[in-house]
């Protein structure tokens, strides 16, 4: 897959940050606002997806990146279950996904105990899976070719 | 013991993850892990079989009902629980101590680990989960790391079979997720034990019409995946192209902990028994009983012959379940649904010991000649000695002779269908097994027998390695052991509380509700 032409690199250049930012925004707000880490790492991997898109993909360079999104991937689960496996151990053995963290005021960036950590790592979780399905599809389409 | 029970879920999800992540910089980690953990769940599940009495019931998060209306996610662990989490652990087990020699043909040999150890998850999860949509949830984890197990070899045939079951299993998750839905638009709650309440209590929910339909389009999507008659055309793809331990799992526990033992909860905990859904669901184990056994006769597949018995077996299983229904609904003697009902389960538990003896068999016969076809074997008794003499066993017992498991199991069946008046369905049971028999000896003969073997001494085979051939004596020794299960001082720890739970279906809403 060749890349795109220069106004549409540009454009994605530009774009992208605010993409990602806006994801960003998405999951840190996921306990006060509509969305949450499924939704805010969706729009994180659109920004990945749209640089692949528009600058053409270079195979061996796009591998590397499956393999490090592999690895954010599962250690993301892994930290989603040792922020669950916390609570069962906190909480004196007896609640899994027990919120051990302090509540905190309602309606403020830092409340809700632990639930904005779940979204970060429900966000990194997504945001690779996501990618990671797309560029091994990319990879895929250009080794049938030869 | 209430809060080691999502246990059976954490630590087979998280050792996946783990040996996805660490797989990449320590050669071989996977080979440790997975047996080990593996051990360490049949230990768990052996613990609470003994230990424990009664239903435990955790509450994920620790939310309390409100106003008696249950709002957490609820994990339940009673009679039947027990004895299908201690299949899949021990099955789940043997299978992986045999795939560490049997795995090294394939390249990404790491990554069949961390997939084995999310199908193990899924299969868990449903099993202990007393929610409708988290039986859903944890059923796509099982059935999609089961898809890409059965194409794990990359052949041709393999992605073929995989692509069928996927389409196959797509559909019965789409009608699956249907029914759930109807389910929840009607009755207002996802909590097993909550919506057989509502049914019961709330008369405008439970209309005649809505729940056939209901029962109907589950009875349709669970027997998809349990492959029962008109629904099992993917299996004899699926199970044969699978490597052999993944078949051994896929048809000794899989088909029975998404299919079999989702649609036995649902039918005896959940919806009030009807006489028309009983009735469906005893023809139907009937009618695969009688279909999968005239199909394996002419197979010359040794795997495709061992996955149409499935369908066979499992047709026994569900006939005896349904024979105890419909004693049960008629509102016959009870003690005869409850010799039934001990009849399915124990067949259930012993075919998945059988049939993964076999299926591992058939994968160590596989694994020495390069071939499945029969016509191209015999003789290799003299080549893989042991082998031969596990495949003489499971055959034995799963035709049902004597001192083996199968025959027992076969005997209950029979026995309570006499008791109950079903003549017809005593005959086709003894007729079936008569079948079974018939095929069996067909493929101890072509492949072990036949001839002597010279072929096979001059391309100098020799046995399968220590790691096979020790789950295969292990099952094997099983086979044996589980006929003890016929003492009543036996059955009265391992069967008797499963039946309990289904005998009394009011038993199981009670509780967990807690009225």
């Amino acid at each position: 897959m060749k890349g795109m032409t220069i106004i549409v690199k540009k454009i994605s250049q530009i774009i992208c940050p605010v993409i990602f930012m806006f994801g960003l925004y998405i999951i840190v707000h996921g306990h006060l606002t509509p969305g949450g880490g499924f939704a805010g790492g969706v729009i994180m991997a659109g920004a990945f997806i749209l640089q692949i898109l528009a600058n053409g993909n270079i195979l061996p360079k796009l591998r590397k990146e499956e393999e490090g999104l592999e690895f954010l991937e599962s250690s993301a689960i892994l930290g989603f279950l040792i922020l669950a496996g916390l609570g069962l151990l906190l909480s004196g053995g007896v609640v899994f996904f027990a919120n051990f963290m302090e509540k905190g005021v309602l309606g403020n960036l830092i409340s809700a105990g632990f639930i904005p950590l779940e979204n970060i790592v429900v966000g990194a979780e997504v945001c690779a899976a996501i990618a990671t399905i797309f560029i091994a599809l990319v990879v895929y389409k250009d080794e049938v070719k030869k | 013991m209430n809060s080691l029970i999502p246990l059976f879920v954490i630590i087979p999800l998280g050792c996946a993850f783990l040996m996805a992540m660490l797989g990449r910089f320590i050669k071989n980690i996977n080979k440790f892990i997975t047996p080990i953990f593996m051990l360490f769940l049949v230990y768990l599940s052996l613990s609470f079989i003994f230990k424990s009495q009664g239903s435990l019931i955790y509450k994920v998060g620790g939310f309390e009902p409100v106003n008696g209306v249950p709002i957490a996610i609820y994990m339940v662990m009673d009679g039947l629980t027990k004895l299908i989490l201690l299949v899949i652990s021990l099955v789940g087990f043997l299978a992986i101590f045999y795939s560490l020699s049997y795995t090294k043909q394939y390249t990404a040999e790491r990554k069949f680990y961390v997939l084995f150890s999310l199908m193990i998850a899924g299969m868990n999860g449903i099993v202990i989960s007393g929610d409708i949509f988290n039986i859903f949830v944890f059923l796509e984890i099982a059935a999609i790391s089961s898809y890409a197990l059965v194409a794990f070899g990359v052949e041709k045939h393999q992605l073929e079979a995989s692509f069928k079951y996927q389409v196959l299993g797509g559909i019965a998750s789409l009608i699956i997720l249907l029914t759930i839905a109807l389910i929840y638009w009607n009755t207002g709650t996802l909590n097993i034990a909550d919506i057989s309440r509502q049914l019961t209590v709330n008369s405008q929910a439970g209309t005649n019409v809505f729940l056939k339909f209901i029962s109907i389009l589950l009875i349709a999507g669970f027997g998809l995946k349990a492959a029962i008659f008109p629904f099992h055309s993917w299996l004899p793809d699926a199970h044969s192209s699978a490597p052999s331990p993944i078949s051994a799992m896929l048809s000794g526990v899989l088909i029975k902990a998404i299919g079999i033992y989702v649609i036995i909860r649902l039918f005896f905990n959940m919806f009030p028994l009807s006489y028309e859904i009983s009735m469906t669901i005893t023809v139907l184990g009937t009618i695969s009983m009688i279909i999968g056994g005239l199909l394996a006769i002419g197979q010359w597949d040794i795997k495709r012959m061992l996955a149409y018995s499935s369908i066979s077996q499992i047709g026994y299983i569900v006939l005896g379940l349904g024979i105890g229904m419909l004693v049960l609904v008629t509102g016959g003697n009870k003690a005869v649904a409850a010799l039934s009902i001990t009849g399915g389960l124990f067949h259930l538990l012993n075919h998945s010991i059988f049939k993964s003896l076999l299926f591992l068999s058939a994968g160590a016969v596989e694994y020495r000649t390069g071939t499945r076809d029969m016509r191209k074997m015999g003789g290799l008794s003299e080549v893989l000695p042991i082998t031969s003499r596990t495949s003489l066993i499971g055959s034995l017992a799963i035709s049902g002779i004597p001192p083996f498991n199968g025959f027992f199991s076969k005997l209950i069946i029979i026995i309570a269908a006499i008791q109950a008046q079903y003549y017809v369905l005593a005959f086709l049971a003894v007729l079936v097994s008569v079948i079974t028999i018939a095929y069996f000896m067909k493929l101890q003969k072509y492949t072990f027998y036949n001839n002597d073997g010279s072929k096979w001494i001059e391309k100098k085979i020799k046995e399968v390695p220590f790691s096979m051939t020790f789950s295969m004596i292990l099952l094997s020794i099983l086979c044996l052991i589980m006929s003890l299960l016929i003492i009543p001082e036996v059955r009265t720890i391992f069967l008797q509380p499963a039946v309990d739970v289904l005998i009394n279906s009011a038993y199981y809403t009670t509780k967990i509700i807690g009225i």
